[in-house]
C-alpha cells in the first residue's frame, strides 16, 4: 500500500504527510521535555539550598558539547539544501559529517558522566544530580535516536535517492527538522543545569 | 536561481556565527556574578533568542504554513501552563512552602534533632 501525500501537499493542509507528522511529534516531544523543566522549577523552589551548576558540572566540557551540537545542526540544513540543488553526494558526506559530530557529543557526554560516576555523584546522590541525570539521559536519548536515522539515510536509505529523489529530500528535511529540536533543547539545558 | 540557491545557504553559515557569539555570550556572562534571578532573566533570554534562531532559520518556521503555526500555539499555550503549574503549587499554600526537600542529608531536619 502506498502512503499518499509523500512528496505532494495535502490540498486540507497545504503540507505533506511526513512534514506534519514530524511536527505534531515535535509537539509532544515540547510536553515531555516541557514536563521535565517544570519539574526542575518544581524542585529548584521547593529544595533548602540549590547549587549553581558550575560549582558541580564541567562548563567547558558542556560548551565543546554546544558548539558540536550546533555545527551538526548546520551540516544537516546544508545536506537538505545540497539534496535540493541535486547534489547528492554533497547532501551524503554532510549526512555523515552530522553522524560524526553527534557522535563526539556522544563520546564528550560519556567522559562527563564516567568523571562523576568517579566521584561518586550518582542520580541517588542529590536531587540536582538526579534532573541533571534525568534532563540529559534522555537528551542523549533523543541523539542516538537521530543517529540511527541518520546511518539508515546515508546507508541503506539512500537507494530511494534514484527511484524517488523528492521523497528522500523530504526524508532527510523532516530528519533534520527533528535534529535541529534536539539541538534546541540543548540550547536550553546548558544554560539551565550548567551556568544557572 | 543559482544566485538564488547561494543565497539561501549562506543564512545558515549567518546563524551559525550568531549562535556561537550567542553561546560564548552566555558563558561570559555567567562569569560576572550578578544576583542569581538577574543571572537566570539574562541566560533565559539569550537562550530564547538561540532557539527561535533554530526554530526560525534551521526549521524554517518563518516561512512555513499557517497549519503548523496553530499545531505550535496549541503547544504552546499548553506549555506555559505547563510552566507555571509549580509555582501555582507554591501560591496556592496559606503558610507558604509545604514540602521543602533538603538537598543535602546533613540539612535535613532529622539532623538536627539529634544535638
Amino acid at each position: 500500500m502506498d502512503i499518499p501525500y509523500t512528496v505532494t501537499a495535502r490540498p486540507d493542509t497545504g503540507l505533506f504527510n511526513g512534514k506534519l507528522g514530524i511536527w505534531l511529534f515535535l509537539a509532544s516531544e515540547v510536553m515531555l521535555f516541557g514536563a521535565l523543566f517544570s519539574s526542575y522549577v518544581l524542585l529548584r523552589v521547593g529544595a533548602e539550598t540549590w547549587p549553581r551548576g558550575e560549582t558541580i558540572l564541567n562548563v567547558w566540557m558542556a560548551f565543546l558539547n554546544t558548539v558540536v551540537l550546533i555545527s551538526s545542526s548546520v551540516t544537516m540544513v546544508l545536506a537538505w539544501a545540497a539534496l535540493k540543488t541535486n547534489q547528492f553526494q554533497k547532501s551524503r558526506w554532510l549526512l555523515i559529517s552530522t553522524f560524526l559530530l553527534a557522535t563526539v557529543f556522544l563520546v564528550v557526554k560519556y567522559f562527563e558522566y564516567t568523571e562523576k560516576f568517579s566521584h561518586g555523584l550518582l542520580p541517588s546522590t542529590n536531587t540536582f544530580l538526579a534532573i541533571y541525570f534525568t534532563l540529559t539521559g534522555l537528551h542523549g536519548l533523543h541523539v542516538v535516536g537521530g543517529m540511527i536515522v541518520m546511518a539508515y539515510l546515508f546507508g541503506p536509505g539512500a537507494k530511494m535517492f534514484r527511484i524517488a529523489p523528492e521523497r528522500f529530500t523530504n526524508r532527510v528535511e523532516i530528519t533534520g527538522l527533528y535534529w535541529h529540536f534536539v539541538d534546541l533543547v540543548w540550547i536550553f539545558l546548558f544554560p539551565v543545569l550548567y551556568l544557572l | 536561481m543559482a544566485e538564488h540557491k547561494s543565497h539561501g545557504v549562506s543564512i545558515y553559515y549567518k546563524v551559525f556565527v550568531a549562535l556561537m557569539v550567542l553561546t560564548v555570550v552566555t558563558v561570559a556572562v555567567n562569569r560576572v556574578h550578578v544576583g542569581i534571578s538577574a543571572a537566570i532573566i539574562v541566560a533565559l533570554m539569550i537562550a530564547a533568542f538561540k532557539g527561535s534562531l533554530v526554530a526560525g532559520y534551521f526549521m524554517h518556521l518563518f516561512n512555513e504554513s499557517n497549519q503548523i503555526y496553530r499545531v505550535l500555539l496549541l503547544t504552546a499555550i499548553f506549555l506555559i501552563f505547563l510552566m507555571f503549574l509549580p509555582l501555582l503549587g507554591r501560591w496556592s499554600t496559606v503558610t507558604g512552602l509545604q514540602h521543602r526537600t533538603p538537598l543535602t542529608p546533613s540539612a535535613a531536619p532529622a539532623a538536627e534533632s539529634q544535638h
